[in-house]
């Protein structure tokens, strides 16, 4: 393969926080990898783990979820629950076969646009190391997994 | 009467045959089945042959009753030609409807599957390390053995599936009102599964108090409170991501629900809903402690994928283990 691997990242921000964190990046022209696809969200509790699944089914390399700092969350408590299914998905995922590092939770505020450019640019060169995801290839056909 | 007697049929694929127990545990309601139907094939009951089944003109049994997985090529086979020969084809029990156990092999291959049944299980003495051949060469001729597949399918990814009855096994109380059903031709629209819309949570009769628990116990460890929910205990109990139709039984034994009533209604992933919810009740309230450590409280879950997809995982949004060539 001649053609360097740009791994699609779905990423599911909240509203308040990691959403204008995001826009801050942008319009403070910070330079990050275009590999995000970024979907707004209310709350970082608003992301039920079948999307997350469902995203990799469909075939991301990777998923972030941001959300507010803990104690910040607009709802109260939505970015705890993220993180503790961020955490048990994680886990599943290596029972799956798939590499935790895949999936990412994060904390950004709506004033860190520098911080939110450094996840995306970090969460890009890990998944550019792992590689295509698994699931993309075993999407293809169940006879993947006979190796 | 002269009505015309409809045609059943009941299968067995990759099952532990607890559901032929099932169909016989409706006990005299039995006796109402064979009152309005024959049944044409049945290989744990009667001695039909695949060949006649292959005589018989398409759609012409009225319902197949299918239970287990898909994991051999015989059992693919069957499944296409019970489909073609039957009107309304049903996925009974766990293992049609999700995988069921059988489906847990997902977490491994043929190879690997091969290997811890035929060489490395420690009540096995196989010297000659023997493993099922497809065909095999003897002085009378060529054995053959159908093929063992690497993953394991539901029946609806086999073929196309008419109704679903989930359970492990399905509730008899909730065969024989299938069984009505179909006598007085009442049956849902096409793709439904027949059992109740609620939750285990539902039909269970514990008290609900207070959804918050900071440590997570297996079943052997505490004696739980009979009156209390068990997951408010610290017992992971499948019954808020689990469809009713059994009265909660387990729950009535005082053991939690494993979940076997598949997804609840408008759930598709049954494993990701019980996430979602043990989520948010684990570690709830306390994340403001000092010694809060959102790593440890879900640490507590050892097993994710045996104990959120215990019977579902061929039918999870990821379906099966990826193993490296
Ligand atoms: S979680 Fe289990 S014990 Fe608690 S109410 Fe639901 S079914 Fe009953
Ligand atoms: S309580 Fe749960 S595991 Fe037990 S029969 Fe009902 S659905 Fe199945
Ligand atoms: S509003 Fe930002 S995480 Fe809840």
């Amino acid at each position: 393969m001649t053609e360097e691997f740009e791994p699609k990242i779905v990423g599911f921000l909240c509203n308040w926080c990691s959403y204008a964190g995001a826009d801050l990046a942008g319009v403070s022209r910070i330079q990050y990898p275009p590999n995000l696809r970024i979907i707004r969200v209310m709350c970082s509790g608003r992301v039920d783990p079948a999307f997350i699944l469902e995203a990799f089914r469909s075939g991301a390399d990777g998923v972030l979820i941001a959300g507010c700092h803990p104690g910040d969350c607009h709802y109260i408590a939505g970015n705890y629950k993220a993180q503790r299914r961020g955490i048990l998905l994680k886990k599943l995922l290596e029972q799956f076969g798939v590499e935790p590092q895949r999936l990412k939770i994060e904390f950004v505020s709506a004033s860190e646009g520098a911080k939110f450019a450094a996840v995306v640019k970090e969460m890009v060169e890990t998944i550019k190391k792992l590689g295509p995801s698994p699931l993309k290839v075993q999407m293809e056909g169940l006879t993947y997994a006979s190796g | 009467m002269s009505k015309e007697k409809l045609k059943f049929a009941f299968y067995w694929a990759a099952s532990c045959g607890g559901c032929e127990i099932a169909v016989l545990d409706i006990n005299e309601k039995i006796l109402d089945v064979v009152a309005i139907a024959d049944i044409v094939f049945w290989p744990v009951a009667i001695d039909i042959k695949y060949k006649d089944v292959e005589a018989m003109p398409d759609k012409s049994i009225d319902v197949c009753f299918f239970n287990g997985a898909i994991r051999t090529e015989e059992q693919e086979h069957l499944a296409k030609l019970l489909r073609k020969k039957s009107k309304v084809l049903v996925a009974f029990g766990s293992c049609a409807h999700q995988g069921g156990i059988p489906g847990l092999a997902n977490v491994a291959n043929k190879k690997e599957v091969f290997e811890r049944a035929y060489l490395q299980s420690p009540s096995t003495n196989n010297p000659n390390s023997v493993t099922p051949k497809t065909s095999f060469k003897v002085p009378e001729g060529e054995l053959k053995l159908p093929e063992f597949f690497d993953t394991v399918k539901t029946l609806d990814q086999t073929v196309d599936v008419d109704y679903y009855l989930p359970g492990c096994p399905p509730p008899s109380a909730q065969v024989a009102k299938v069984v009505e059903a179909i006598a007085k031709n009442e049956l849902p629209p096409k793709g439904s599964v027949l059992a109740p819309e609620k939750s285990v949570c539902d039909e269970c009769p514990r008290k609900k108090e207070d959804k918050k628990i900071s440590k997570i116990y297996r079943v052997y460890e505490i004696t739980p409170d009979p009156e209390r929910c068990l997951l408010e205990q610290g017992i992971i109990c499948m019954g808020p991501a689990t469809r009713g139709g059994c009265e909660a039984q387990c729950i009535s034994a005082n053991m939690p629900c494993t979940g076997c009533g598949g997804p609840c209604p408008n759930e598709v992933e049954q494993g990701a809903a019980m996430i979602s919810a043990l989520s948010s009740i684990l570690g709830v309230g306390g994340e403001r402690d000092l010694d809060y450590d959102a790593e440890k409280m879900i640490g507590q879950v050892k097993d994710p994928l045996g104990t959120f997809y215990k019977y579902s995982l061929p039918a999870s949004f990821l379906r099966r283990r990826r193993i490296k060539k």
